[in-house]
């Protein structure tokens, strides 16, 4: 019974998207600000293929401390169940929700994601799991889903049949800003299926008398009024109803139910001129309407109660030209149907780039049955298979798009293949010689190091001879062994000079022997750097060298194995589409026929009403001439 | 009559349940089974798109040369951003302009990959310009330069974009 105010109302349950948790503080991970960046304009597949990519990779790193992502780990996680759920993927919003539930959360990030869940649950029908996660929250909830989570709970109670307990959750929202209205309105069916009549007939009249200018708001005052009619005229309290019932704005989307029914009222108090007021205006209104369509009927019948028989065959008669019309237009609008035009209209891109394109479906050229289904597009179930349906075409032009880049990735590797293959064996020759080259020269300076920390601790002035003190030093050592054990005059005296040069070398390099090692260190310093610069540009080439090689190297398979998971995905997206597109086109043919049937029905009525009307105005009309 | 006036209310309760027939419901029940499966396939697809795009960016940027500009609104600000403009060293990389969505994006917190390419290692310019409305309606055009440098690791820029000031430039570039 309360499924369709509450379906209703569940529109208006979605919170605001997390309102970016990080605003408060520094984004220090600008891949979640570009998943922001994807979900505040409501494109969730892109907000997800990053933050989940984002998510794996951070669950990956060393020192998950050191990544950006660290900072608003618990904030991502959050966004990811709630943009998993923004694109209606419930299972795994379920899971990742739940994730964050068992996870050390802040109180109210675990209050909030609770709420969620419960939302997830109440969704799909599972009220005893939405209650319990409504249950699990506690403490700190964000002021921003307090009302919702009431809400919420009153909705979970009335649907699982204890209508008394909601009662109390409803009387504290009825100030609320966002829920007042529907709050009062819930409150008076609560009441209504409690079984506690009176309470409900006045919360209803209070609901329906509501202050307010918001459009929801007023929607919701309007059908409160509706229900309370309707409720009277189901106990034959027909004065009650119609002022209830006047209450409906003509302009709101119930006024064409409130217009039918207080013409009903009227004509069950005999009232027959006042009926006459409200049939006539929604007699006029759009035919494709059912209320419009039995109002066209009303009208006359009215009439004729007020023995204006001419007046009723005449409308009796435009009636029938109307009905006759409109089977005419269901007809081809099964047939459009039957042709695929109404899911190649679904998907037209104009379309949907509209935020009401659910409205300007009217207006699409050929495709006369969106006039019909407006109703239809409004219901839950069939908006979700729309959607799936919707969500489905997103997905096939995404992967064929894709399908395209394989080709491109392919070339592009191909291309850099017969460039750096042909280069590479004469470039890694020269590596190599260079290699050996750089190798001996980085032992050489190992050396040189090794001997200048040697002679720090270890003074050894002859290490430090210049190239002719050595050739000198080797050459007096060559002439003193030279002169061997030769004792003469001549010998001695030749001795005594070496000895003299000997000990001039001696003393210069022990003399100069701290001068000559700070030159050496201060050298090798120059060469440590030089050689830095070699080790760089070593390094660069490595790097290089590599990156040509990875540039081609690598991707066959990963490129091949993604070209057949898509060509995969395209197959199930096509054959999921095609069941999708089907279920929509028989539900949608199924509405349209029943429209029909419902239209040859009251043809039958307003032909035979016609034909009843004629005899009575003839009748009439003999009366007339009789008395003449 | 009554009796058309009783039918009335049945259809007028009829509505308000929508319960509207069997088919209907038969075809609900499908289409219930259906959305389990659509939401397979959407997560598949998502994490080929995962992927994908970590093969793109492998194959197009590597991390040795790869450069990426993040672009991002101040708290609070209230200025109409409709364009932005980024050159490297003298060389146009991208241009865009925002949309009334985008716009409201960044204004939320959302951050804008604006541009993704390759530069070798080494020092580097990049010159940004951003083009506007004040809140009083004036248009207003702003551009200037930064230094930065390109390592071996992968380099993100993050553009944080502010309504001009008294003497104050409203463009802030940083690493990231």
């Amino acid at each position: 019974m309360l499924r369709a105010p509450f379906s209703a109302i569940g529109l208006l349950i979605t919170a605001c998207l997390a309102s970016s948790p990080v605003r408060g503080d520094a984004l220090k991970d600008p891949y979640f600000g570009e998943a922001l960046y994807h979900a505040h304009q409501g494109l969730f597949f892109e907000a997800l293929e990053r933050l989940d990519t984002e998510v794996k990779q951070h669950g990956g790193v060393d020192e998950p401390e050191l990544d950006t992502l660290y900072h608003h780990i618990d904030d991502a996680e959050f966004s990811l169940g709630d943009f998993e759920l923004r694109y209606r993927m419930h299972h795994r919003a379920g899971r990742a929700i739940k994730a964050v539930l068992e996870g050390a959360v802040d109180e109210e990030v675990r209050n909030d994601a609770a709420y969620r869940l419960a939302r997830i649950h109440f969704q799909k029908n599972q009220l005893t799991d939405a209650l319990q996660a409504l249950e699990r929250i506690e403490g700190r909830v964000p002021e921003a889903i307090r009302d919702d989570v009431e809400f919420l709970r009153a909705n979970v109670l009335v649907s699982q049949g204890r209508p008394a307990e909601s009662i109390d959750v409803l009387k504290n929202l009825q100030d609320s800003r966002n829920y007042g209205g529907f709050a009062a309105f819930n409150l008076g069916i609560a009441y209504l299926r409690g079984g506690q009549r009176d309470a409900a007939l006045s919360q209803l009249d209070r609901a329906g008398q509501r202050k307010t200018d918001d459009p929801a708001e007023l929607a919701i005052r309007d059908r409160s009024n509706l229900v309370l009619g309707t409720i009277y005229m189901e106990s034959a309290d027909y004065e009650r109803a119609i002022p209830v019932l006047n209450r409906v704005r003509l302009d709101g989307p119930y006024s064409n139910q409130a217009l039918l029914s207080s013409g009903w009222a009227n004509l069950s108090l005999d009232q027959f001129e006042r009926a006459v007021v409200p049939w006539s205006i929604l007699a006029e209104r759009e035919v494709t309407d059912s209320a419009t369509q039995e109002a066209m009927l009303a009208l006359p019948y009215a009439y004729g109660k007020l023995n204006v028989h001419g007046r009723a065959a005449v409308s009796y008669g435009a009636a029938l030209d109307s009905f006759g019309a409109e089977v005419d237009k269901l007809n081809a609008s099964i047939d459009s149907i039957r042709d695929g035009k109404f899911l190649e209209a679904l998907i037209r891109e104009e379309i949907r780039r509209d935020k009401n394109w659910v409205v300007r479906l009217r207006s699409l050229p050929d495709t006369p049955e969106t006039y019909y289904l407006m109703e239809l597009l409004a219901s839950h179930d069939f908006q979700a298979g729309l959607q799936n349906y919707l969500d489905l075409a997103d997905l096939r032009r995404k992967l064929l798009a894709w399908q395209g880049s394989f080709d491109s990735f392919e070339e592009i590797v191909e291309v850099r293949r017969s460039h750096y293959e042909p280069l590479l064996p004469d470039i890694d020759a020269e590596f190599r010689e260079l290699d050996s080259r750089m190798r001996l020269r980085l032992e050489q300076h190992k050396m040189l190091v090794k001997r200048r920390d040697d002679l720090l601790t270890t003074p050894q002035p002859k290490f430090l001879a210049t190239r002719d003190e050595q050739a000198l030093l080797r050459q007096l050592d060559h002439l003193e062994a030279a002169l061997g054990s030769s004792e003469s005059a001549f010998a001695s005296s030749l001795l005594h000079r070496i000895n003299r040069l000997k000990g001039i070398v001696t003393w210069t390099l022990e003399t100069e022997y701290h001068d000559r090692l700070t030159r050496f260190d201060k050298n090798l310093r120059s060469l440590d750097e030089a050689m830095a610069v070699a080790q760089q540009q070593y390094d660069q080439y490595v790097r290089s060298r590599q990156a040509a090689t990875h540039s081609y190297n690598g991707y066959d398979k990963p490129v091949k194995q993604l070209r057949a998971k898509v060509g995969n995905a395209v197959d199930t997206v096509e054959r999921l589409m095609a069941r999708q597109g089907r279920l929509l086109e028989i539900v949608a043919i199924d509405e349209l026929v029943a429209r029909r049937g419902r239209l040859a029905s009251y043809g039958d009525k307003a032909r035979f009403a016609l034909a009843d009307s004629y005899d009575r105005a003839t009748q009439a009309q003999a009366r007339r001439d009789n008395s003449q | 009559m009554s009796r058309f006036s009783r039918k009335v209310t049945l259809v007028l309760f009829a509505w308000m349940t929508l319960t509207s027939g069997n088919a209907q419901e038969l075809s609900a029940d499908d289409m219930r089974s259906l959305d389990g499966q659509v939401q397979e396939i959407k997560s598949d697809v998502l994490d080929i798109a995962s992927d994908l795009g970590i093969l793109e960016e492998r194959l197009l940027y590597p991390t040795g040369t790869q450069l990426a500009v993040f672009v991002s609104m101040g708290e609070k600000e209230t200025f109409r951003l409709d364009a932005v403009q980024i050159e490297i060293d003298g060389e146009m990389a991208t241009h865009h302009i925002y949309s009334y969505q985008e716009l409201e994006a960044l204004r939320k917190g959302g951050v804008q990959r604006v541009y993704t390419g390759n530069v070798v290692t080494g020092d580097h310019e990049l010159r940004v310009t951003m083009i506007g409305k004040l809140d009083n309606g004036k248009d207003f055009s702003e551009s200037d330069s930064f230094a930065f440098a390109k390592g071996v690791k992968p380099k993100a820029l993050g553009v944080t974009l502010a309504g001009p000031g008294l003497g104050k430039t409203g463009i802030h570039v940083g690493d990231l």
